[in-house]
């Protein structure tokens, strides 16, 4: 498919044609949307502003997530653990080391991108089934060390501590008005890693061992290399993201939604988003946890409807609605929400000839 | 010119696959500045000539060395491309999610030197680094005249049009030796002359020195400087396209027994 471009847009230098906003209204458009983000806990309700900045640090981790498996083709069903490794991380060093937050979530970021690394080493001999075994492995491995070693710290068998409210130039980020602009601002950042990516040679780089691993090794992109950069980018951002959800909850361990679940639902996000584009992480995590919201309402309320049957209402109607979403997106959009938004901008470039 | 060192050595390379001889002992050498064919009929060893030489395959004996030095049988695969080497393969082997321009854009990792760090901020040297490259890649579209196919993803484009990217990503490493497999296979009359041009094109006016391998013998007794005639994996003929033409064990190879 061509990229179809709006008639009478021209480039005049290949700076601007790389440019990723190109056009004026463009810039205005991003303005008008950062203004209303930037000013949502003013005119949105308390759930919007929660449901937002929950949604914020997800697409974090599903931006990680989508560096390795969008980009570089390789898999892992161990984004939600390093999202543990992040939270504990950043709850440790600023309840015991006094490390002020921003740079705590720094710390959070790169330790986990170390310990990504050490559950990346895989890659150099296994691939697709074989490599998501291999993930899977962090999976149980890393709840297993919180809740086993150093109790002290750790939390021990219950598996949780406490991540303390963050205070930056002496404005407490305690309540979820506050909070909101923290994931805000890193989600703003981290999207714009993901943009300045997939321009460059690290993108084409990912992209180039995807789509046809032995003719990249000739074109010398050094294969492991470049699968262990793009392990590392994941659980950065996993960790970043595990330490931004950690502090909104105040408290970080296992029993907290860091399980095995939590990382078979992130891919499912970006499967519905689109697995391999910027845009694909933003739709596919709104969406499913607008749709899990909606799930859980409608299921209080057939709960309501028939008494008898509320405890099955209650515990099943969100996984089974996944599930369904889940499905019906393998079968009718395998390419997710970002492609059929393409398809809908050619669509109207070239009307009314489109049909 | 043949005084000079070979370009590529070929010395006594065999491969076997389990128990099977792909290739036994086979030797010959690549000057510079000269478009060199592999001909033989299929299941020759024409490709796994061309995998030794690449880095795919690593024989069991001999030797590859380039320009007399480096033996790129203990070269690790992905520095290969950094010796000045680049080829295109039987079955296209393109990115098929990226665009034409991002392919070639690929093609100029190993020219680039921004570090991840850079590549993520994209800023100043990255930036200015990604415009330069551009250029180069912009002159090899133009050369190849693939403008039009320029943002196009490289997955949805017919045959004819992949195999010219697929040259054209091998162009944009820049190499000093391309080694080309079948670059016509599949292609009518016009698209097989289009190819011809640019490989001449490519010989004359970058000085690559080029290995090729074809089925089309008219081809490459045209195009072609000197030809190795490989047979079952054993080198039956080496020389000129002339001598080659008249050659008793080549015509047998082709026609079998008279």
């Amino acid at each position: 498919m061509t990229a179809l471009r709006p008639a009478g847009d021209f480039d005049r230098t290949y700076e601007q044609d790389m440019s990723v906003i190109r056009r004026p209204w463009q810039w205005v458009a991003l303005a008008v949307v950062l203004l209303l983000a930037l000013t949502a806990p003013r005119w949105g309700s308390a759930y919007l502003v929660s449901t937002a900045n929950h949604i914020f640090y997800t697409i974090i981790a599903v931006q990680g997530l989508n560096v390795l498996v969008g980009y570089t083709g390789q898999i892992s069903l161990g984004q939600a653990a390093f999202m543990l490794v992040g939270g504990y991380t950043s709850a440790l060093v600023t309840t015991h080391l006094g490390l002020p937050f921003p740079l705590a979530v720094l710390v959070a970021g790169l330790s986990t991108g170390l310990v990504g690394l050490l559950f990346g080493l895989p890659s150099l001999r296994v691939k697709g089934f074989y490599l998501a075994m291999a993930t899977l492995a962090a999976q149980f491995i890393i709840p297993w060390v919180s809740r086993h070693l150093y109790p002290d710290l750790l939390g021990g068998t219950s598996g949780r501590i406490t991540a303390p409210v963050p205070v930056i130039f002496g404005i407490s980020f305690g309540e979820v008005n506050n909070y909101f602009y923290l994931s805000l601002i890193t989600l703003i950042l981290t999207t714009i890693l993901m943009l300045n990516i997939s321009r460059s040679r690290l993108g084409r780089a990912f992209v180039s061992l995807r789509d046809n691993d032995l003719a990249a090794e000739l074109l010398g992109v050094n294969l492991f290399g470049y699968k262990l950069r793009a392990f590392f980018i994941a659980s950065f951002l996993a960790g970043v993201a595990g330490a931004l959800k950690a502090h909104s909850q105040r408290g970080v361990g296992t029993e907290f939604g860091y399980g095995l679940e939590e990382s078979i639902i992130m891919l499912g996000m970006l499967v519905i988003g689109g697995l391999g584009t910027n845009l694909g992480p933003f739709l596919g995590v709104t969406a499913v946890i607008l749709l899990e919201d909606l799930a859980g309402v409608t299921g209080q309320r057939m709960a309501q409807l028939f008494p008898s049957q509320a405890a099955r209402f209650l515990t099943s109607f969100r996984p089974i609605f996944f599930g369904l979403i889940l499905m019906l997106f393998l079968i009718f959009e395998p390419r997710g929400l970002a492609h059929r938004w393409q398809t809908i901008k050619s669509a109207w470039r070239l009307r009314p000839f489109s049909r | 010119m043949s005084q000079l060192t070979p370009l590529l050595t070929v010395d006594h390379v065999s491969l076997s696959f389990g128990g099977n001889a792909a290739l036994s002992e086979v030797s010959f050498d690549v000057r510079p500045g000269e478009i060199r064919a592999i001909i033989g009929p299929n299941g020759a060893g024409k490709t796994s000539i061309l995998n030794c030489i690449s880095g795919f395959y690593r024989p069991q004996h001999g030797r590859i060395l380039l320009r007399g030095t480096t033996d790129l049988t203990q070269t690790t695969t992905n520095q290969i491309a950094g010796l000045g080497l680049a080829r295109t393969f039987q079955n296209i082997a393109l990115y098929t999610g990226l665009s034409t321009l991002d392919n070639l854009m690929a093609a100029r990792h190993i020219h680039m030197k921004q570090s991840m760090m850079q590549s993520m901020l994209y800023w100043g040297p990255a930036r200015r680094e990604e415009v330069a490259h551009r250029q180069v890649v912009e002159d090899i579209i133009d050369f190849l005249e693939i403008a039009h196919i320029r943002k196009a993803v490289v997955g949805a484009l017919p045959y004819g049009l992949r195999k010219r990217v697929e040259l054209g990503r091998a162009l944009a490493m820049e190499p000093e030796l391309l080694l080309l497999d079948e670059p016509m296979a599949g292609m009518n009359l016009e698209e097989k002359e289009d190819m011809a041009r640019f490989i001449l094109d490519i010989y004359e006016r970058r000085g690559v020195t080029i290995v090729l391998i074809e089925h089309d013998m008219g081809l490459v007794m045209d195009i072609s400087d000197r030809v190795v005639v490989l047979d079952f994996g054993r080198k039956i003929a080496d020389g000129p396209p002339d001598d080659i033409k008249r050659n008793p064990a080549v015509i047998q190879a082709y026609l079998g027994e008279a």
